[in-house]
């Protein structure tokens, strides 16, 4: 049967075994960045209680590593990072954007609803 | 610059793709960019209604303390222990993927075969705090909850969706029922998903098309999972 429609791309990323071991450590030494995130994340947790006036460090940190995970799942897991500048921006431009506008709206807008609840009571 | 504008414009004059990605691999990643939206939405909103009632709003570390085989409560242990079951799986995707570059059928099989086995991990530790979320403490807490339009003085155990013995908002409950709901049902798509592809691999049909691109797709799918999952870690029990 002739093909002529995904063979094109599909094709690309074919390696052979020399360049498949780089490759191999490479993600050995992800993995071991991700656990190591998580691992200082979960001690992070565990050590400082809610209640320390040093919490909102510690939340901000959470914040920073949380999004470092997530790069590093998505350009090298995903592997985001080999495709086309173009193809990278149009996913997460927009993306990064939408959502970060609606953070900062609802965020700022519950915080305000708070603020009115503890004036004038539950209602 | 000119060099460049020209092979702009002959990606963009037809007859190739623009991206230089394939069909399939190109609707993923919009599939997953509005899937990411949905999760965005849905974890905007969770923290919307946290800030509004900031004041009666659970500790989830208090919550989920529950560890198997063990009587005393640990904090934070067991779904530290989920996330990393979760990100391992994710690794061993990414090798599956890899294999498949190398045409590498046996690595395929094995690869894929330890990343359902995490997954399938994954979704009975999630089952299984769901339970211990559900039935609660023994002793419970006396509570003035609202039952039939009546305000009732009863003994409340664990969680469901109208209250909870953790915080005065069932919204904690609500919240936590549907969001990781939500993220369970994904994974269990996904180790759906990637079991139907390991039999494709095991029978040979990728044998027959020359690559292992639907094993990317599906690795897609699952490396997004996980990234879900680093987000609901974050923000349901960390912050």
């Amino acid at each position: 049967m002739e093909r002529d429609d995904c063979y094109e791309y599909s094709l690309d990323h074919i390696h052979g075994e020399e360049e498949g071991k780089k490759i191999v450590s490479w993600f050995n030494k992800v993995i071991l960045i991700l656990t190591a995130i998580t691992i200082f994340e979960l001690f992070l947790g565990f050590q400082v209680p809610k209640t320390s006036e040093h919490w909102w460090m510690v939340k901000l940190a959470f914040l920073v590593l949380t999004i470092l995970k997530a790069a590093f799942i998505v350009l090298e897991f995903m592997h985001l990072r080999d495709e086309k500048m173009q193809l990278r921006l149009i996913i997460l431009i927009p993306y990064m954007s939408f959502i970060a506008y609606l953070v900062y709206i609802c965020l700022n807008e519950s915080t305000s609803m708070f603020d009115t609840n503890v004036l004038l009571g539950h209602f | 610059m000119a060099g460049h504008s020209t092979a702009t414009k002959e990606n963009w004059s037809g007859g190739t793709s623009p991206f230089g990605i394939s069909y399939g691999k190109m609707m993923m990643w919009f599939f997953l960019i509005s899937d990411a939206l949905t999760f965005g939405g849905l974890l905007t909103a969770y923290g919307f209604m946290r800030h509004k009632h900031a004041d009666v709003w659970p500790k989830a570390e208090d919550v989920f303390t529950h560890f198997p085989f063990y009587e005393g409560h640990i904090k934070l242990a067991y779904v530290g222990f989920m996330t990393f079951v979760l990100i391992v799986s994710s690794y061993t995707m990414v090798r599956a993927v890899e294999a498949g570059h190398r045409l590498n059928k046996k690595g395929v099989l094995i690869w894929m075969f330890f990343t359902i086995i995490g997954g399938l991990i994954f979704v009975g530790s999630q089952a299984w705090e769901w339970y211990h979320f559900i039935e609660g403490t023994e002793a419970g807490v006396w509570k003035n909850v609202i039952e039939n339009g009546q305000v009732v003085h009863k003994l409340v155990h664990g969680a469901n969706l109208h209250y909870n013995e953790y915080g005065d908002t069932p919204l904690f409950a609500d919240f936590f029922f549907f969001i990781t709901g939500f993220h369970g049902f994904h994974v269990f798509s996904g180790v759906v998903i990637n079991f139907i592809i390991f039999l494709n691999v095991l029978k040979g049909t990728y044998d027959k098309t020359g690559h292992y691109e639907m094993v990317e797709k599906s690795g897609l799918y699952w490396h997004f999972v996980d990234l879900v999952w680093v987000f609901v870690f974050t923000f349901f029990y960390l912050l």
